[in-house]
Parts: C-alpha cells; structure tokens; sequence
C-alpha cells in the first residue's frame, strides 16, 4: 500500500479540496448536546469533530437511507425505479476502522447473489476515509477483529502528532492526493516510529475485550439458557440498538397511494427484528411472538448466522449499541455470560 | 450435506433491479378451497411471457398496486409455459385486495425466487409426494413437472391428505390421475363428508400417515420424499419417513415465512442459520431439525 503523510497545518485545506469530488460527510459535535456527534455535511472544515469517537447513527444512513423511494407506480402503467441521490458523489470523513468494517460488511449483504441496486448506486458514488482513534471503555473492536482494516477504504488516516499518515487504498484514493500533491509530505523514518507508538499506545487502551472463539457453537450450545428468557424481561424492544448498528440492514417495503387511489409509491424503510411484527405472517401467525425469541434471534443473527453466511460476525465493536439501549443491556456482558455459563445465576444472587 | 443451494440466482423476470416488479395481466379466478383460489397470470410483455423460467417450488413476490407485495408459491409446472398458476389463500392485507381484482385487471409479479425442488438431481429416482392440506400448492408445480418428465423418475408416488373430500386442492384433476398406471396417486380423507348436502365419498378416509403401510417396496435408498403441509402433519409424516428408512437429506421441505424482498436483503425470513428466501424455501430434513425455529 501506497502511503503518504499530510502535515496538520495542511488539513483543512485538504478537506476543501475534497468538495470538488462531492458532497463532503464529517462528524461533527451536536450544538444542543456536547459530547454527542453526528455525520453531518461540512460547510468548513473547522467543524470536523477530530476527538470524537462514535456517532449516533453510523455512516451506514448515506447507502441504505432510513426511509426511500424505490418506484414510482401507476396501476396501468407499472412501476418506475427510483434512486434517492443516485447522481450525488460524497465523501465519508472521518470513518473509524469499525464503520469501515461495517460498510464492508454491508458491502456483502447487498450484493450477495443479488445486487441491491438502491445501495451499490450510492456506494459506487461514495468515496470512504477513515481516520484512526483512540478506544473507550465501550469499544471492544479489537475482540472483533476490526481494530483495523487493510481494505475498505479509499484513504485512512492516522495520527501521528503533527501530522497524519495516509495511506491509500484505491485509485481513487491516489488522484484525490495526487489533486492536491502540495499538500503531502514524503514519510519519514521518525514518523514509522511514532506511528508504531500510536499503535501501541493504542493497542494498549481497550478496556472490553469479548473472547470469539467458538463463538457460534457456544451459541449454539446455549440454545436454550436460561439467559435469553431473562434478556426478554430486560429488553424493551425499542430497536434503538438496530437502528445504530453499523451493520443492520433489514428494512420494510410498502406502498403509499396518492389521493387518486391508482399511482403512488414504493418505500423502503429501516426495520428491527426486535420489533413485534417483524416475523408476523399474512393469516396472523407471528413467529417470534415472545420477545425473548426475538432478542435471541438478534444475537444469533450477529454471532452465528453471519458466520455461517458470510464467514464473519457482523459485530463491529463499536459500542453503540451499548450506548444507546435505555435498558443498560451490554452485548458483552451478555455474551461473556452466555460462554460462562452464568447469566442465571448472577441474576438471582 | 446436500446442497439445495443453487448459488447462481437467475431472475429471468428481471435484469438491473431485482425490486421490479412486471406487469402481469389475471387470466381467471376459479375458486377452489374455502378462501383458496386459483389465479392464472400473464405478463403484458409478450417476450418475457415466453422466456420467463423458473424451477417448481420457486415462489413469487406479488404486487398489489398500491396495496403492497406478498409472496406466493407458484403451483404451474415450467413445463407448461406461457401462463402462470397461483392458489393463492386469502389470509393478509395483499391477498384480501387480490381478491377484489377481477380478470382483466393488472398486478405486478416479480421473480421467480427461492432454490425450489432439486428436479434434475432426484433425476433416476422415485419420488414420494406427501402433502397435507394447503401442502398441496407448491407440490402440485413438482408433480405436474415429474409427469411432464416422466422417463426422469422411477416411481411417482402422491399421498395426499385433507380433512374433508372438498378440502382436496386440484380435486378433479388428481382423481383423474388416478387413472393413469404410471402415478400413483393415492388420496386419503379424514372424514368423508364436510355435510349431507356433499357428495358421497368414495375414496379412502384416515389419515395420511396410514398410506404409509402400502410402501413397504419403497426403494427408498433411490428415493425423495417432497413433504409439504401444516405442522402437525409434519411431525407424524416425518417420522414415518424416517421408519421407512429415508435419510433426512432425501427428505425435502417447503417452508413459508414472511420473504418480503425474496432476495436475502430485508431479514424478515430468516431463521437459525437461514434465509428462507435465498436458502430455502426448500429444505431437507436434515436442515430442519438443525434449525430450533424451523417448524
């Protein structure tokens, strides 16, 4: 891999010049609520919230929107595809290797067997560059394996003090340093050594840590612990944890009518499996009906079938979701207990 | 493990968007069962019409327009093409307004989804075709195809079961199979009359798990059992499988759940370690009882 390193002093002129690719995506700090950072679009680089850690929602809302347009219909005519920003280019700045990861995974989902055309349009419009971080006590990418990324990502950002590393990982990538070449520097020996201190000041920072091995036959194993009917007395189902997951896709599809009751509409919308229609059949058969069995189905969702799938879990470690559940659920907690064996019994003591 | 999964999912109704639906044209609408009906499609485009394919115990995504999309078993066989045969229940929000279109009107389909039969590799087999109730509808795309095909299969054997002669789905058109040497078709009631007013019975009353005793010949190391119906009835007809000596990848299932986009993107289906729509929604045995919520 291609790298280069861009001095501070020359970072913002370099997020300028990335307006003229596109639409430019950064975090930024919430005005109302300090602390709390969102994507947002950048209208001056001094906004970008360098220190923050994670958003509320993941990038994950610029490719598959939480609410779309996919046809047009007409009941004479049929239906006309739609795509919300087919034509916007953007750039994501400021992704950690977790979104990264995410973004990775979402990748397979939605071109696995079919392609999602809503998702990949965007997708090949975005550009990606990530920008290394320093973990909380809620990140536990490294458990995951998602601590860093090789690929994924069109440039990637480290701190090295005075400056960045950037290393570049696409073509794409190379033009948009190659755009403003005055900007970079060449790489020199003192910064490999700082970057290997970040790495280990770095490294040396994870407070969580989940062991994964054998993850998916624990679960298996754990069918039926007693775990799962505790979790659904806990859980209140609100789908928070969906729908600020990197790596949640489900969705709804339904069809709004215009007032002449012959054209209209056809919406695809964020869903959560936590919700209690979510596995509800046409005749009124719910499947999941308990919300222990629905719980349980997100965590074997995450832990186990992406495995079988895809060959991974679809957990990043970002911590979000432990973050934002209003019943102070933690993932890790949950499934360190499970591979204990114990859930019950700290329950009840 | 036998794999079901056909990875290489051709959509022959679409290209770019596999969400598209096409415009299809309803034929007719004869009732059958109850709330059932048989629904004969066409799609407006000519050429699509001709070379839509699809594989028997693939499903369907219909739209409604303006209403929504669900999905439906098709139960016409490939082998007959050009029309598009669905028995479709009344049972949700979609299926309800299907039922206030009439002949003439327009929907959308789109598809055809799902891994369906493995056809070509029960090829030199004998197939047992065990069906309960509404089981009855995706099997009926695999029985007509199997005698399209006849020289492909040893033995083709129907066992099919319903409470009540009138709740037997293709009726008239599996009684005169009866007639035929080379199907067995065997149909067995649980009662002989729904009322007075119905016709006498003349036929076999039980239940489907009796057929099972005239199977004792049954080569079922060159055999596939399709077994297709409610619960219960998969509890007693599996068993009996198995006590006939089938090994639980020879034994094949047609599962439903909620396939709301049909191709593995939305969720809504997937089960254990599954996805119904893209994995399924045919299953051997063997995946089934790996699954806690398969059934």
């Amino acid at each position: 891999m291609k790298v280069s390193k861009l001095p501070k002093a020359n970072v913002n002129k370099f997020l300028e010049s990335l307006q003229d690719f596109g639409e430019v995506i950064i975090p930024k700090e919430k005005q109302e609520q300090p602390g709390v950072y969102m994507f947002d679009t950048m209208t001056d680089p001094s906004e970008v919230a360098w220190e923050y850690l994670r958003t509320i929602i993941p990038p994950k809302k610029y490719l598959t929107k939480p609410k779309e347009v996919i046809f047009k219909f007409d009941s004479q005519r049929g239906f006309e595809e739609v795509i919300e920003d087919a034509e916007q280019k953007r750039v994501l700045f400021g992704l950690h290797p977790c979104d990264i990861h995410g973004i990775k995974i979402l990748d397979v989902v939605f071109t696995h067997q079919y392609t999602d055309p809503y998702y990949t349009r965007r997708r090949n419009n975005t550009v990606i560059i990530g920008l290394s971080c320093i973990p909380d006590e809620k990140c536990f990418c490294k458990s995951m394996h998602t601590d860093y990324t090789e690929d994924g990502f069109d440039l990637a950002l480290s701190d090295i003090g005075d400056g960045y590393l950037v290393a570049i990982g696409t073509s794409l990538g190379d033009d948009l340093v190659a755009e403003r070449a005055d900007l970079f520097t060449e790489v020199e020996e003192t910064d490999r050594r700082k970057y290997l201190d970040f790495r280990k000041k770095r490294n040396q920072s994870f407070k969580l840590d989940l062991d994964i091995d054998d993850l998916p036959y624990i679960l298996d194993l754990e069918q039926h612990s007693p775990i799962w009917d505790e979790l659904g007395k806990r859980c209140l189902t609100c789908g928070s944890c969906s729908m600020v997951c990197p790596t949640c896709y489900c969705f709804n599809v339904y069809d709004e009518l215009n007032l002449d009751a012959r054209s209209g509409r056809r919406i695809k919308q964020w869903d959560a499996c936590l919700f209690k229609d979510y596995a509800l059949v046409a005749g009124g058969h719910n499947f999941r009906e308990d919300r222990a069995e629905r719980v349980k189905n997100r965590y074997y969702h995450k832990q186990f079938r992406m495995v079988e799938q895809y060959g991974k879990p679809s957990c990043v470690g970002c911590g979000r979701c432990i973050n934002a559940c209003p019943a102070g659920i933690d993932v890790v907690e949950v499934l360190t207990k499970v591979r204990e064996g114990s859930y019950a019994e700290t329950e009840s003591s | 493990m036998l794999r079901l999964n056909h990875h290489e999912h051709k959509s022959y109704t679409l290209s770019e968007n596999p969400y598209k639906p096409e415009l299809a044209r309803i034929i007719s609408v004869d009732p059958m069962v109850e709330d059932n009906y048989l629904f004969r499609f066409r799609f407006e485009d000519a050429q699509l019409n001709q070379r839509f394919q699809y594989r028997p115990g693939q499903f369907m995504e219909l739209s409604v327009i303006g209403v929504g999309e669900s999905p439906i078993s098709i139960s016409s066989t490939p082998s007959r093409p050009g029309v598009i045969e669905m028995c479709i229940r009344r049972a949700g929000r979609v299926t309800n307004a299907l039922y206030r279109l009439k002949p003439n009107d327009l929907i959308g389909l789109r598809g055809p989804f799902g891994n369906g039969f493995p056809m070509k590799k029960m090829n030199g087999n004998s197939l047992l075709i065990v069906a309960g109730g509404l089981g009855m509808v995706p099997l009926r795309s695999a029985l007509l195809y199997a005698l399209d095909n006849r020289q492909d299969y040893q033995r083709i054997i129907l066992m099919y079961g319903t409470r009540y002669p009138d709740y037997l789905l293709f009726r008239s058109e599996l009684e005169a199979l009866a007639l035929r040497s080379d199907v067995e078709c065997r149909l067995i009631v649980e009662k002989s009359a729904l009322s007075k007013d119905t016709p006498e019975w003349h036929g076999r009353t039980g239940l489907v798990t009796d057929l099972f005793d005239d199977l004792q010949d049954l080569d079922v190391q060159k055999s596939y059992a399709l077994v297709v119906g409610p619960p219960i009835f998969y509890r007693f007809v599996l068993s009996k499988c198995l006590d006939l000596g089938f090994s639980k990848d020879r034994i094949l299932m047609s599962l439903e759940r909620r396939m709301e986009c049909g191709i593995g993107k939305c969720g809504h289906c997937e089960i254990g370690n599954k996805k119904v729509c893209t994995d399924g929604p045919v299953f051997t045995y063997w995946d089934v009882m790996n699954l806690p919520e398969m059934i």
